[in-house]
């Protein structure tokens, strides 16, 4: 890792609070970031998908519409994720204060159960915000008159296929299973998704 | 002025961090700061475990508030080790 090859003056020693708060986070951010990354993709997906069937709809149309479920699942997810983790650490919390018989108001893990929530709430909301915006940059690019190869419609499909095998990728890498069966297997999901949606349009 | 030299304490802590963050906190307090760690008991939520620190010159203060803040609880002060001033004891 890059972190690793800085010089120490670079890097200081991480305190005991946010080492705490970052091993009680990180495996669920990443739980999150991958789910919550597959929805917002697989909605772009949906929705580019819907706008090329019924063809000549005009860019500003298509963007807006994908702005707004963007931004829908952006707020949905910190919501959901904040009020749910809240609740879970804050149980959590008092049950260890119960087995202390003592208060952990100044301790690292009143600090984890304050600032957890955030961090798994921001995740939760901009991972499907950030890559929404991913799969619709050929959109904004057309919007702003770059010249494409391929109809913008079909490069953001493009886009939304790719990212999709890439969190394939990224889950199976986690896991540990076969990172190319991870990704192929997402991109089955993503491909059957398309299939479904040019099926059920009029 | 005496000065502290060694102390073993009784601490009740969380499962998380472990012995090694609890030792490392505790060893950064000081450069001369010798952390022993020994667990006692394991529950399911806590363990009671005996911390050692040797150094030249311990500030309990900062240890014990360095426990607290890895979620620990000092129960009691098992041992010290006090070393007199030479200088002002005459």
């Amino acid at each position: 890792m890059i972190v690793d090859r800085l010089p120490d003056v670079l890097v200081p020693e991480p305190s005991p609070r946010f080492l705490l708060l970052i091993r009680r986070s990180s495996a669920i951010a990443r739980r999150y970031l991958v789910t919550n990354g597959f929805d917002g993709t697989l909605t772009m997906l949906g929705l580019i998908m819907g706008f090329r069937t019924v063809g000549q709809v005009p860019i500003q149309v298509a963007l807006t519409a994908c702005t707004g479920a963007a931004v829908a699942l952006a707020v949905s997810g910190i919501s959901s994720a904040y009020v749910s983790e809240r609740a879970e650490r804050q149980r959590e919390l008092a049950a260890l204060q119960q087995a202390m018989l003592d208060g952990l108001d100044d301790s690292a893990h009143a600090h984890t159960a304050r600032w957890a929530p955030v961090f798994i709430a921001l995740v939760n909301g901009l991972a499907p915000f950030l890559l929404a915006q991913i799969v619709m940059l050929p959109l904004w690019l057309a919007r702003f008159g770059t010249k494409l190869p391929i109809s913008p419609y079909d490069l953001a499909i493009g886009v939304a296929f790719l990212l999709i095998m890439l969190l394939g990728l990224f889950s199976g890498r986690i896991s540990g299973v076969s990172w190319l069966w991870s990704g192929l297997r997402t991109l089955l999901i993503g491909m059957v998704t398309a299939a479904i949606i040019y099926l059920l349009s009029p | 002025m005496p000065e502290l030299k060694r102390i073993v304490l009784d601490v009740l802590k969380p499962h998380q961090p472990n012995v090694l963050d609890l030792a490392a906190a505790i060893a950064a307090l000081g450069a001369d700061y010798r952390v022993s760690i020994d667990v006692i008991e394991v529950d399911e939520k806590t363990e009671t475990v005996a911390v050692e620190v040797d150094g030249e010159r311990l500030d309990f203060g900062r240890i014990e508030r360095s426990i607290r803040e890895l979620g620990g609880t000092v129960h009691s002060i098992d041992k010290v080790l006090m070393a007199g001033d030479t200088a002002s004891g005459d």
